[in-house]
């Protein structure tokens, strides 16, 4: 049996824009702060993963090491869309399962700025059309044949659900975003702090329907940073540090499986399912156990499907969940209480291990005027396009 | 301007499929590569099919009518698309997956509904510098 893993430190930088720093100053100040949480330095890492999507090319990793430490440790530079963060994460847990490592650094780290629209390319008239590609496609075919628009795509996803279950419209998802951004405004590390009116939310602009402005995530800059030791490590270090440190119950990557209508449309239900189910069975842990759930809500219509994904709602009953207030941090079940990428903000590679990090502060009883009082099992969450999903279940030490 | 190829003839070559699967002629219709094990359907260059690893594809016409599995308005793209735009997957009654427009309705959520019945259709997307014309295809309400 692989040994237990722990998050020993853990820091993340506020979300937002950062004109002043590049993705190094940021990465850099998430691994330093997530040391210096842990008490201890990079010498004592046997292994460095860094997640970044849009400079991933860019041997990020090695560039943190020239800020912090060029201690000759291996590098792994990880990609892998929204899931990046969790895939940086789950590489060091991975390594240190296997006995080649004793403690690690995983980092997530986004510079963004305002880029607005994901995906959805613009159209360049040919002069000459001939057909390429796989489709062999004269133009690029957004905007003719359906979406490629990440707003639109998550809205199908949302009005598939709608489809397929009664109770669920325009004004569920848009109560996603209204608790989101009321959450948000006790979380000084979110990008937006502001709360809105579910009249505001629904006649915000229209971007895909069903999603308006006020219910997609923003573009935007940051970086998480977690220190992971092994069970071996971990009985040698202090009390102190043993009674802050989380227990990793579960941790989980899966892709999309096979489905019909998958190369149509995104399955982002499937693989979610499946890593929650193989992350409860190896925690033990049950989706009523959860005191706070960090999820994937990317757009509204994201998070309301990604409720009955995760089990968190009956079978179908996604719509009843957020009508009855279930998922508001004085619910049932509190998710996103950070604000989620809605509010809180989504540089892309950094949410993965910002989403452990939201769930690790609650954990140590140390998310100030955003504490989820007496948590002590939580659920981090993200999905990326393609596809990938990353499950983390954390747990409370224990130890006191 | 050069002699269209084998598919549909000797003839001028004035109008070119959007998309390869999209086979034009008199009845302009969709054509799939359908898994010879598994009978798992897809469109475009296939290598080996994703639900069961086979190799082998037979081409098979797909349904042109079908219903309205999700959609959403899309009012913000990239600068040269035309918004707004209802994009679509349609369930064909052969139960096909299709991504597409729906065309000849209004994009407002009051005249869309989830299951409706629609019917392939195609028209001219766009014309290069030689005159030829992209042909697209979308779905109406039946």
């Amino acid at each position: 049996m692989a040994q237990d893993v722990w998050v020993l430190g853990t820091h993340m930088t506020a979300f937002g824009r950062y004109p002043d720093q590049d993705a190094v100053d940021l990465a850099t100040n998430a691994a330093l702060g997530a040391l210096d949480d842990g008490g201890v330095a990079i010498s004592d890492m046997d292994i460095l993963a860094c997640g970044t999507l849009f400079q991933a090319n860019a041997g990020m990793g090695q560039q943190v090491q020239k800020q912090i430490g060029q201690t000759g440790i291996p590098v792994y530079n990880v990609s892998n869309a929204c899931a990046t963060g969790a895939t940086a994460l789950r590489t060091v847990i991975m390594a240190i399962r296997a006995g080649e490592a004793d403690l690690g650094l995983a980092i997530g780290v986004e510079q963004m700025g305002k880029m607005g629209l994901l995906a959805g390319g613009a159209r360049k008239e040919k002069n000459v059309y001939e057909p390429s590609g796989r489709y062999g496609a004269v133009m690029p075919i957004d905007g003719i044949l359906g979406t490629d628009t990440m707003p639109g795509v998550f809205a199908q996803a949302g009005m598939e659900y709608a489809n397929d279950n009664d109770g669920v419209g325009f004004e569920q998802f848009a109560k996603v975003a209204q608790k989101n951004h009321a959450h948000s405004t006790l979380n000084p590390l979110a990008q937006y702090q502001k709360e809105f009116s579910l009249e505001e939310i629904m006649g915000s602009p229209m971007q895909s329907y069903p999603n308006t402005l006020l219910m997609c995530c923003p573009t935007g800059d940051g970086a998480a940073a977690c220190v992971l030791v092994g069970e071996e490590r971990f009985a040698t270090l202090s009390r102190e540090q043993q009674s802050r440190a989380v227990k990793i119950s579960a941790s989980v990557l899966t892709t999309d499986p096979y489905v019909e209508s998958g190369a149509m449309q995104p399955d982002v239900n499937t693989l979610t399912r499946n890593a929650a189910q193989a992350a409860y069975e190896q925690s033990g842990v049950a989706p009523g156990d959860l005191s706070l759930v960090e999820l994937h809500d990317c757009f509204a219509t994201a998070e309301l499907i990604h409720y009955d994904n995760l089990g968190l709602c009956e079978p179908g009953g996604a719509g009843d969940f957020i009508d009855r207030g279930a998922p508001w941090r004085d619910g049932e079940t509190p998710v996103n209480v950070s604000g989620g990428l809605i509010s809180k903000g989504h540089p892309i590679g950094a949410t993965g291990v910002a989403n452990v990090y939201e769930v690790a502060t609650h954990l140590r009883g140390e998310a100030g005027d955003r504490q989820i009082e007496g948590a002590n099992v939580g659920l981090a969450h993200v999905i990326g396009l393609g596809s990938s999903c990353g499950v983390h279940i954390l747990e409370k030490s224990g130890i006191s | 301007m050069g002699q269209q190829s084998s598919r549909w003839g000797n003839l001028p070559d004035v109008q070119i499929p959007l998309v390869d699967y999209l086979v034009l002629g008199d009845e302009p219709h969709l054509q799939a590569n359908e898994c010879a094990n598994c009978g798992a359907r897809f469109f475009g260059r296939r290598n080996a099919c994703a639900h069961c690893g086979h190799r082998e594809f037979n081409p098979v016409r797909v349904s042109d009518t079908g219903t309205l599995r999700t959609f959403s308005i899309v009012y913000r793209a990239a600068p040269t698309i035309p918004t707004p735009y209802v994009s679509a997957i349609v369930v064909t009654d052969d139960g096909t997956s299709v991504r597409s427009n729906l065309i000849n309705i209004e994009p407002d959520p009051s005249k869309i509904s989830l299951g409706m019945k629609v019917k392939l259709d195609t028209y001219v997307v766009g014309t290069d510098d030689d005159g030829q014309e992209a042909v697209a295809f979308g779905y109406a309400p039946v």
